[in-house]
């Protein structure tokens, strides 16, 4: 592939859910449209976003911190996970709750980050799905790095590394862009253009596309529509297959748009156009599979309402458990800051549960 | 010269004007800073009353924020660049401290930086990771660098203002969890005199039996401690060091001479922090006048943890009171 040639994004499956020709920049595996697999893109689709209400429902009535919602993003991550086989490993940022749900990754234990009581939640090997990172780009490094382990392992496994357009701009996104292709490490860059890093617009990070830039660096790339599930899975499964196969890097611009605001704590209407979001609303990810689906018929009105029911109860389960969840014993936080005994965390955690009279610090 | 109650974000945000309507040279850097002014709302507005010239938002890149501050200075003009959270200066950490810190130094004093890095930082607001955390002692440990921390809204409407005018790059630490706390500001402009003496730290109530030292965010924690004491017969002296580069500790060997015993309180973790730099000072100026070892009252020998652990990491009026009267029976 090469850049220049399409600056309108890929897509496969249009919002009035029509199939598009699939052509031979992206090209449509007739797998994609076994019944099995679009319910299953459905349901996973319907699940994260039941997960992303309830989250956003608990943050307002305080029982999470903070959320950073990945409505209306659900296509580009659910479809790129799913492009992922049992060899490969995800490093995701902090909005990828979509993709976790696809990994196998318990919501309330996710949620953990965001009430508090956690800075991890789960264990990256169980679920080959790296801890979330908050710190923009770092993550794309460590994709790289992991890439570079299967080639030394021979595993034939490959790496995938999530990051936002703002992310794009931090040194350590071009670093990781560098190190991949000199070193041609099974790494797929994917990239969620959601149209806004907080209130920064992607003109504000870059004048080009941003498959131009990784052209540069010397890798293939594509830009897909990101609210299309079915593009987002057969860009991925091309790319990590490409990238298993020995041919090194590739670069996904998935382009899609975060319905939400940043996060609980942000507020969009301070700097976003006016017609934006409701021209997004036109292009959701999931009633673009659904409308497929009922032409396809590949699921009637039965498969949709069972659906719903799952989500429901997955909703009811996580609040339940986030609100009946206990705050964790104070004593915890001196766990595991180092894999062996250190000499100041033990003398601080004698302190800390030992009372002032007795040379402790608890009042 | 007015008085007006205002929040830490209000100070902030007026002595950020007065010194873009001072100064021609000033500029306002950073992320999400313009349209949105800010995540914290500490630069509401400036954008649209000085231009996108003057106040605009950056690439999303902290190294590319400081490297090109350093440029803007070598060019003339004296960027203050805000840097979103506490965690997130890591990555502009590189030119901070081989480049801002000594660009001074190795031109022989022939271009100095006058750069203002603002930072929000320190704990209490129920944060997720790197968002309350308290990097002062890297700074502080950094020769060429100032560093600067108000307690309320009129210390960081007098002190932004100050740090601007100064030549040094400064490091401003502003304590997010103080952001929203009222004061009454004294509006005005600030002489060359005021601007010198906010590098000097502040008494804000004597007592004479110990001697209390904090910064930033601990400073209303330990007037608040002090009260509690006081009921309990226990006459504190609270002094707020404000600036922690250069460290003005003559008024503390003075008063610790008086009172013989001393604490010092800060977030920031206990381990080669500011304290450890306090305690060995008093120690080597003080050391016959001290009734009781120097206390340090700070953070355990762990990353700052999940919000939900907070309150037993942070030091509160509890633990400070506490730690005082450990101290008066020593
Ligand atoms: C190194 C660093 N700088 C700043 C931040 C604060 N921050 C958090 S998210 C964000 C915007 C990120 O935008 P983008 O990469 O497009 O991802 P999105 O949030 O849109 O998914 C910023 C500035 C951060 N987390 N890390
Ligand atoms: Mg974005």
């Amino acid at each position: 592939m090469t850049e220049g040639e399409h600056t309108e994004p890929l897509h496969l499956l249009a919002p009035d859910g029509s199939l598009s020709e699939a052509s031979s920049a992206l090209p449509l595996p007739p797998q994609l449209l076994e019944p099995d697999l679009l319910r299953a893109l459905f349901r996973d689709m319907t699940m994260a976003r039941r997960v992303d209400t309830e989250a956003t429902a608990l943050q307002r009535t305080g029982e999470l911190g903070l959320w950073s919602s990945c409505l209306g993003q659900e296509a580009a991550q659910v479809g790129s996970a799913h492009a992922m086989d049992e060899r490969d490993f995800a490093f995701p940022t902090y909005r990828e709750s979509a993709a976790a749900w696809v990994r196998g990754v318990d919501p309330v234990a996710l949620l953990g980050l965001y009430r508090g009581t956690t800075h991890g939640g789960w264990v990256p090997d169980e679920h080959r799905f790296a801890l979330f990172t908050i710190v923009l780009g770092a993550q794309v490094l460590h994709a790289v790095g992991y890439a570079m382990g299967q080639q030394r392992l021979d595993s034939g496994g490959a790496a995938i590394a999530y990051f936002g357009d703002g992310a794009t701009s931090e040194g350590d996104v071009h670093e990781a862009m560098v190190f991949a292709t000199v070193t041609n490490a099974p790494v797929v860059f994917f990239c969620q253009n959601n149209g806004w890093a907080i209130s920064e617009p992607v003109h504000r990070q870059t004048t080009v596309p941003f498959t131009q830039r990784a052209a540069g660096y010397g890798m293939p790339t594509m830009r897909i529509d990101g609210n299309d599930v079915l593009a987002s899975l057969a860009a991925t499964q091309w790319a990590l297959e490409h990238a298993r196969g020995g041919s090194g890097p590739v670069f996904i611009e998935a382009v899609t748009y975060r319905m939400g605001a940043h996060t609980t704590s942000d507020d969009p209407t301070r700097y976003r156009p006016p017609g934006e979001l409701e021209y997004w609303a036109t292009q959701d990810p999931i009633d673009r599979l659904r409308l497929l689906m009922i032409n396809r018929e590949v699921a009637a009105e039965d498969f949709f309402v069972e659906v719903q029911a799952q989500a429901d109860a997955l909703g009811e389960r996580i609040r339940a458990a986030v609100r009946g969840a206990e705050d964790p014993e104070a004593g915890l936080m001196f766990d595991h800051v180092y894999a062996s005994d250190h000499a100041q965390v033990e003398r601080d955690r004698q302190r800390w549960s030992a009372p002032f009279a007795e040379g402790g610090v608890m009042a | 010269m007015s008085a007006a109650p205002m929040t830490m974000v209000g100070g902030l945000n007026a002595g950020l004007r007065a010194s873009l309507d001072h100064d021609p040279r000033v500029l306002l850097m950073g992320e999400d800073i313009a349209t949105l002014g800010g995540v914290f709302r500490v630069t509401d507005g400036l954008a649209k009353d000085f231009g996108d010239q003057r106040v605009f938002d950056t690439p999303l890149a902290e190294s590319g924020i400081l490297g090109t501050a350093i440029g803007l200075a070598m060019a003339g003009f004296r960027p203050v660049v805000e840097i979103q959270f506490d965690g997130f200066v890591f990555p502009a950490f590189d030119q901070i401290v081989t480049q801002l810190a000594k660009h001074h130094y190795r031109s022989a004093g022939h271009t100095p930086l006058p750069i203002v890095v603002r930072i929000p930082y320190g704990g209490g607001i129920g944060a997720v990771e790197h968002h309350s955390e308290s990097p002062e002692a890297y700074f502080v440990h950094t020769p060429g660098l100032r560093v600067w921390t108000p307690s309320d809204a009129n210390q960081a409407y007098l002190g932004i203002q100050a740090a601007i005018a100064c030549p040094d790059p400064v490091i401003f630490l502003e304590p997010k969890r103080r952001y929203w706390d009222k004061a009454e500001v004294a509006l005005g402009t600030l002489s060359a005199d005021d601007a010198e003496r906010m590098w000097s730290s502040r008494t804000l109530r004597t007592g004479s039996d110990i001697t209390v030292v904090a910064y930033g965010p601990m400073v209303r924690t330990c007037t608040e401690a002090a009260n509690a004491l006081a009921e309990l017969g226990v006459k504190a002296t609270v002094i707020d060091l404000r600036s922690l580069s250069p460290l003005d500790l003559d008024p503390i060997f003075a008063s610790v001479r008086q009172t013989g015993r001393c604490v010092v309180v800060h977030e920031a973790v206990e381990t080669v922090g500011l304290g450890a730099e306090i305690a060995a000072r008093v120690v080597e100026e003080c050391f016959y006048s001290l009734e009781a070892p120097v206390q340090r009252i700070a953070g355990p020998h762990v990353p700052y943890p999940p919000s939900r652990f907070e309150r037993h990491y942070l030091p509160s009026i509890d633990r400070v009171v506490a730690g005082v009267v450990q101290v008066m029976a020593g």
